[in-house]
């Protein structure tokens, strides 16, 4: 029996420890838990006993306390332990404090003494047992009563205590950097120990350090890439060696720091290609430490600057990661994916069956994982796959925690790369039905705006399609039993506002439906407020329009509850119920204009309409007021620099005339400005910077306040986008393929005319990606549709209908091209056959590069475009739905070689594809669109088409 | 570094509980009973990882390992590696398997002292500090030594540390 072997333990406690054992219920443990209190509060009291018995009776403390019951009764006689002479009773003793005690507890004091007496002992145990308690027991008050003693320790014979010794001063330093900052060349000076154990201690704070101040240690590049090499070449001990591989543990963290230090660092990082290069080589990918220092490799690659050869070597041990059949490998190669793809995005394409694999894998953890990376990875043109996994997987999760964050991240998704605005309220349905009140706030605002603003002024049939669908939608929804406030908020705006804009629904129908939410959540008072606002914004519409109202029964009980109502604010809005509806049309009409939530409310600061009362004044002797400069000026300056302000107050006063209760108001107000870039896909930063000047021309119309928010945010995007050079690649390869998209959805709407403002349009919307998405579009697959693959594969039965019509059609398109580039203006009744069978949005029939040569052709209207772009922008109508659609059109036959080919097909071929691609957006990035769209079109007529993939002269050509 | 280090039976009984950052009580026993219910729902033949953000706030994993009757969990942050987590129990179980020579469940519980000298050693304050199974075994060997010796329990020889250094 193991306890023969251990420390000495009495009879008693074995019983104690075996009746817990035995314990059948919680209850009945706590009952024997108490019951040894109880003894122990006696016995340990007791005058003279024998040291071993209280030894004994300290572990049986420390022992109760593990299982949650209080014993600070013990505390003081645990603290009087660390004082004895003898070594054993000591330890103990030590060893309850830094069990029982915190750092800032009173008796820390009686301790510190001992402390400082035993860190001077000469006998190293001693010593050891008080550095573990200085590591836990000491704060930023007693770090100067130990510290001489410990640095002294630094140098001790013993390699035991100087390890200690290390680490009680990195905890110092975690604790309260000023304290030793003076000090920190002793980690230096550590790293040199003759003893690697030292050496490896010295690695832990010498890790945060760096992490905190890299460019101070740039210097120890070479020291850590030559002790690096040497456990590698195994030149420690052989007693470092855990299963068979030479000290792992020091390699992990030297490759972690070296991570850090090389990060960014050409001429760093050059110093670490070789053994980095070795380690890659001599690990030992059978055994669980082999693969840990196998994975601190590829996140060390992926960290610094990027080595080809190396890069290579990650993804070998990546793929092997993955195709293993252990659960944790296969975790650590989807972690190491999501580094890697940062800087390859190729490698994820071969990768993807293997994906798809852990995404349905059982194991939670992996799972998550797998989210996180295709998180990593999502992009226009899958967006709608990865987000209906994450909420289906929302839905099978109880993990709050987990659940909100996973909502976030779809919200996040949605409203980067929807590709249309119906698919962004349907998923918003879903999120906020799921998730719940779990999200936050301003998605609702944002979802709102987004319904309210919808597509832009030009396109009103899409809007009131837009709305009408959210309409029918909520309507439905409506009849589920339980549903979150956020959301039941969103309802109530969208029904007040737009719930009888189409004639559909009557309006004593919307209102009996509102009533019925005020009554069924009538303990939530802003539902309520909510409520009223849109029940008022009803009856004020029906009286503009000069029909005759009348309120529900239902109706008129609720208000009169509320006009009673504790609530203030109930109160106050359902006065001005009452007040409006007493109101005629003429003057209802100007309180609540029908749907212009939108709109700016233009606010008369000069106050020209008291002129002819201050004119009366003066006549009659007044002295004139002498206005300050300022109000002048502002008056001068053109209207979008002042649109912030506008906007803001417009908003202000708005919403709080007759909206939100005060203190949303604020809340409302942020999301409104900074949104409207996240939200709809806005304007591209390039054509809208040139805008500026002439914004004043554009009428003050509703979209237009919104609209010059927009831009504004766009022209300090359009930093971020030149420094990536992303906005190019959107630019080129997302291009006009939306136009068709934009076309086939409007429906008749496409004379010749029409199509060529709408190819502006389009042009302008695809250009105008949040800079994230830029970001990612650039990095991960420069535009082309690797995760989409994984959809086609993972998601069949949705999909790949819709694939197998594109696929027939991709050939006739490419064929196609050549004639088309003559006439060009043929192209709508094409583009319209194809975009007819495949019935879905999400489905782009047409070739894209199509739409580049329907570009190119008005080029004098592009120009002209560009000079109008503010017009153009301030009308444009974020038609979202064909925009992201294009790049699968060329990936889609790619795909589905894949698909059939299977996991056997050399990822190569896809590689390759993408990078072509890539090189295409890059190289048209140039500030000549027409050039680019020229050299794109050429590329096509060499017959280098998705299809029939010629990596090879897509190089030649592109260079 | 690492948070926690606790080692649960699979009735959710704790064996062992050693937090590198102070907790009160009623937190230790909190998070050890989440702990141990994220554990016993996860199926078998599943990784050995969980993220343990719900349970111990942001930047926070876990790796445990299912040993016979008992879970052996570490509880760390992002500037550990996992799969060296998962060998730093196989360290810890090793030793322990050495010290009592097929280690059981009734080892730990009755040489509770013992086994956090073995934590002790390899993890101070948070950081790895040795992984060397053999070396850990020395250090727990000359203190066991002591406490056989008749006047161990007395007075420290003052030349103790030339004679334990050997």
């Amino acid at each position: 029996m193991g306890s023969q072997g251990g420390f000495y333990q009495s009879k008693e406690f074995l019983d104690l420890v075996k009746s817990i054992g035995e314990a059948r219920s919680k209850a009945e443990e706590d009952r024997i838990v108490l019951g040894e209190i109880d003894t122990l509060k006696r016995r340990i009291s007791e005058p003279d006993i024998p040291k071993r018995k209280m030894k004994e009776y300290i572990i049986r403390l420390v022992y109760v306390e593990m299982l949650g019951h209080d014993a600070s009764f013990g505390y003081i006689h645990a603290v009087k332990m660390t004082h004895d002479d003898s070594l054993l009773v000591k330890r103990t003793g030590y060893l309850a404090v830094t069990l029982f005690l915190n750092e800032d507890h009173d008796l820390i004091i009686l301790i510190v003494n001992t402390i400082q007496k035993d860190l001077k002992s000469d006998n190293y145990l001693v010593v050891c047992a008080a550095l573990n308690a200085v590591c836990k027991l000491i704060n930023e008050e007693t770090i100067p009563a130990v510290l001489p003693q410990v640095v002294e320790l630094l140098a001790h014979p013993k390699e035991a205590v100087r390890k200690k010794a290390i680490m009680a001063l990195h905890r110092f330093y975690q604790k309260s950097p000023s304290s030793v900052s003076h000090l920190v060349s002793n980690f230096r000076k550590r790293l040199c120990d003759n003893d690697p154990g030292v050496m490896g201690a010295t690695l832990c704070p010498l890790f945060d350090l760096i992490t905190i101040d890299v460019n101070s240690y740039k210097d120890l590049v070479i020291s850590f890439v030559s002790i690096l090499k040497q456990v590698a070449e195994r030149r420690l001990p052989k007693a470092y060696d855990y299963h068979q591989m030479p000290a792992p543990f020091i390699q992990i963290k030297l490759l972690k720091i070296l991570a850090l230090l090389g990060s960014g660092d050409k001429q760093a990082s050059e110093n670490m290609y070789t053994v980095v290069g070795d380690i890659f080589r001599k690990c030992d990918s059978s055994s669980n430490i082999g693969n840990a220092v196998l994975y601190e490799c590829i996140c060390c690659v992926s960290s610094i600057y990027p080595n080809p050869k190396l890069l290579e070597s990650a993804a070998d041990a990546i793929s092997r990661f993955l195709k293993s059949d252990s659960h944790n490998l296969r975790y650590m190669g989807i972690d190491a994916l999501g580094r890697l793809i940062k800087i390859s995005p190729e490698i994820a394409e071969q990768h993807q069956l293997a994906v798809i694999d852990c995404l349905e894998d059982p194991d939670d953890t992996l799972k998550r994982k797998t989210f996180e990376l295709l998180y990593k990875m999502t992009k226009s043109t899958n967006v709608e796959v990865i987000v209906d996994r994450m909420i289906d997987y929302t839905i099978s999760i109880n993990d709050n925690h987990y659940k909100t964050e996973i909502a976030s991240r779809c919200v996040e998704l949605a409203e980067q790369f929807a590709p249309s605005n119906q698919w962004f309220i349907q998923t918003m349905n879903k999120v906020f039905e799921h998730a719940g009140d779990l999200v936050n706030i301003k998605v609702a605002h944002n979802l709102m705006r987004l319904i309210a603003e919808g597509f832009g002024e030009d396109d009103d049939t899409a809007d009131s399609q837009l709305r009408s669908s959210a309409v029918d939608s909520y309507l439905h929804i409506l009849g589920e039993p339980k549903l979150p406030s956020v959301f039941l908020q969103v309802i109530c705006w969208v029904l007040g506002e737009y719930g009888t804009a189409d004639g559909k629904y009557s309006a004593s129908f919307i209102t009996g439906k509102l009533c019925d939410v005020a009554e069924a959540y009538s303990n939530d008072e802003t539902v309520k407020a909510y409520a009223v606002t849109a029940l008022m914004k009803i009856y004020a519409f029906e009286i503009a329009a000069g029909r005759k109202v009348d309120m529900l029964p239902e109706c008129q009980s609720l208000m009169e509850e509320f006009l009673a109502s504790h609530s203030t604010d109930l109160q106050q809005r359902a006065y001005e119920l009452q007040a409006v509806i007493g109101l005629d049309a003429h003057a209802v009409e100007s309180i609540m204009p029908s749907d212009a939530s939108c709109e700016d409310i233009e606010v008369d600061k000069a106050l020209s309409f008291l002129n002819g009362y201050i004119q009366d004044s003066i006549e009659k002797g007044a002295q004139p007021y002498i206005p300050e400069s300022e109000r002048s000026g502002m008056l001068n300056i053109s209207k979008f620099r002042n649109q912030d302000h506008h906007e803001a107050s417009s908003h202000g006063l708005r919403f709080e005339a007759y909206e939100l209760p005060k203190q949303t108001v604020q809340s409302r107000i942020p999301p409104a400005s900074l949104a409207s870039t996240e939200l709809v896909p806005v304007p591209e930063p390039m054509y809208v910077s040139e805008s500026y000047p002439t914004t004043t021309v554009s009428s003050a119309s509703s979209d237009a306040g919104s609209t010059e928010l927009k831009l504004r945010l766009d022209g300090v995007q359009k930093k971020w986008g030149r420094q990536t050079h992303s906005p190019a690649t959107s630019t080129s390869s997302t291009t006009s393929q939306k136009t068709v998209n934009g076309i086939t959805q409007v429906d008749g709407s496409n004379t010749s005319n029409s199509r060529t403002r709408e190819t502006y349009e389009s042009r302008k919307q695809q250009v105008e990606i949040t800079p994230e998405k830029q970001k990612l579009a650039a990095s991960l697959f420069g535009g082309s549709s690797k995760t989409e693959k994984k959809p086609a594969t993972g998601h069949k039965i949705s999909k790949s209908s819709s694939y197998m019509v594109e696929k027939s059609h991709v050939p006739k398109s490419s064929m196609e091209i050549a004639s088309e580039k003559k006439a060009p203006i043929q192209q709508p009744p094409d583009l319209l056959d194809f975009g007819e069978p495949t019935v879905q949005s999400n489905a782009p029939s047409v070739d894209p590069f199509k739409e580049l040569e329907g570009l190119l052709e008005p080029t004098t209207e592009v120009a002209a475009a560009k000079n109008h772009s503010s017009t153009a922008a301030a009308t444009k109508s974020p038609d979202i739905m064909g925009l992201y659609t294009e790049t699968p059109a060329g990936i889609h036959n790619k795909d589905d070689g894949d698909i059939l080919s299977g996991l056997s097909n050399p990822p190569g071929t896809h590689m390759l594809g993408g990078t072509t691609r890539t090189q295409v957006a890059q190289s048209s990035k140039g500030p000549n669109l027409k050039d680019s769209l020229q050299k794109d079109a050429l590329v096509r007529q060499m017959g280098v088409t998705p299809s029939s993939p010629n990596p090879i002269l897509f190089k030649d050509l592109l260079g | 570094m690492i948070k926690a280090v606790m080692v649960i039976n699979t009735q959710g009984k704790p064996r062992l509980a050693k937090f590198f950052e102070y907790l009160p009580l009623e937190k230790q026993q909190e998070l050890i009973r989440n702990v141990f219910g994220v554990l016993c729902s996860r199926p078998e033949n599943v990784s050995n990882f969980v993220d343990a953000e719900s349970i111990f706030g942001p930047d926070s994993r876990i790796v445990y390992k299912h040993l016979a009757t008992l879970y052996f969990i570490f509880v760390f942050d992002s500037s550990e590696n996992e799969l060296a987590m998962l060998d730093l129990i196989q360290v810890l179980v090793e030793t322990l398997d050495r010290c009592f020579k097929n280690v059981c469940e009734l080892d730990i519980v009755f040489n509770y002292s013992k086994i956090h000298t073995i934590l002790d050693d390899i993890i101070c304050g948070g950081q790895v500090l040795e992984t060397r199974s053999t070396e850990i075994l020395r250090a727990v060997e000359e203190i066991s030594k002591l406490e056989a010796a008749p006047n161990a329990i007395t007075l420290i020889p003052k030349s103790a540390s030339g004679w334990l250094s050997r």
